[in-house]
């Protein structure tokens, strides 16, 4: 018997919650980093469940996109932190906070 | 059957997303990281997107974690982060958002019902065509457009990339990042830059370019 699309819907929503968490109670960039791929991730799962619920390609079309994103915003986002770092020793949140207005 | 592999993989992929926000060393967050990611993998096969299941073992478990454990060892893997919060009320603000977060997406889900209009880009499941030719065929047809951009905008990150990463940091000219790099070299001809048969040292080819 195959598993209701709820029950991927609520572990996605779950994932989400918690990346959410994360990334606001961290100070390390990296986990910070992390934090947004597992909300990326639960999102990316909610479009395969609704693809499937709804019987549409599309939905899964669309998490392709969705890596493609991801990866490019993997590669930037790595690279400005290694550019921070070589800065300041550190790659908090609170070591760029000199970019506040 | 089902029910039980989904049961194991979805707490697999909780515990594995609470790792990532509660781990102390960075490295142990991104191996949390990778358990909730293959957990994910595993819930696309069961949902018969297998295609995207393969891309995302590669993608995220392969691609995407090497390169954070990269920059984890490239700023130095021996320090351990300070939980310690110097605002004393973050830590319950952000807990409440995520109960509010996801009381939010509750409601929604109990409110709203998907509208049941007939599938736009073809069945994902209908039929006996194999999954990686469906995507295949949606991808190549309806969405030819959005995925040539796709392209353009992997070429922007790397070249984006390379500039920020790169010794001098955006803004420098090649003259100063080549003398950034080549000034603790001594001695003639040991730097891989310089050629064979060449008997300049490396300050000689810097005058050169400059």
């Amino acid at each position: 018997m195959s598993v209701p699309g709820a029950w991927y819907l609520t572990v996605a929503a779950l994932m989400f919650c918690i990346g959410a968490i994360g990334l606001l109670v961290r100070r390390n960039a990296l986990i910070m980093f992390m934090c947004v791929e597992l909300m990326l991730n639960a999102v990316n799962l909610t479009f395969v469940t609704f693809a499937r619920m709804l019987d549409d390609i599309g939905g899964q079309v669309f998490v392709f996109f969705t890596l493609v994103v991801a990866a490019a915003e993997v590669v930037v986002g790595l690279a400005l932190i290694v550019s921070i770092f070589r800065r300041r020793q550190g790659a908090t949140a609170d070591d760029v906070s000199l970019l506040r207005g | 059957m089902e029910w039980a592999v989904f049961s194991v993989f979805a707490v697999a992929a909780l515990a594995g997303a609470g790792g990532v926000v509660m781990a102390r060393k960075p490295v142990h967050a991104a191996l949390s990281l990778v358990l909730t990611l293959f957990s994910v993998a595993v819930f696309f096969v069961l949902q018969g997107a297998h295609f995207l299941a393969a891309v995302q073992v590669i993608v995220y478990a392969g691609a995407i974690v090497i390169l954070f454990l990269f920059v984890i060892m490239l700023l130095g893997i021996d320090q351990e982060d300070v939980l310690d919060e110097p605002l004393p009320a973050q830590r319950p603000l952000a807990i409440a958002v995520g109960v509010a977060l996801f009381a939010g997406l509750l409601l929604v889900a109990g409110i709203l019902q998907p509208t049941g209009a007939p599938a736009q880009r073809g069945s994902a499941t209908q039929g006996d065509i194999a999954n990686v030719e469906r995507v295949a065929r949606s991808l190549f047809t309806d969405f030819l457009w959005p995925f040539e951009i796709t392209s353009a905008l992997l070429v922007i990150a790397v070249v984006g990339a390379i500039v920020l990463a790169r010794r001098g940091g955006p803004g420098t000219t090649l003259g100063d990042d080549e003398a950034d790099v080549d000034v603790p070299v001594s001695g003639n001809g040991s730097h891989p830059h310089v050629g064979a048969g060449s008997d300049e040292g490396p300050s000689a080819v810097l005058e050169h370019e400059s």
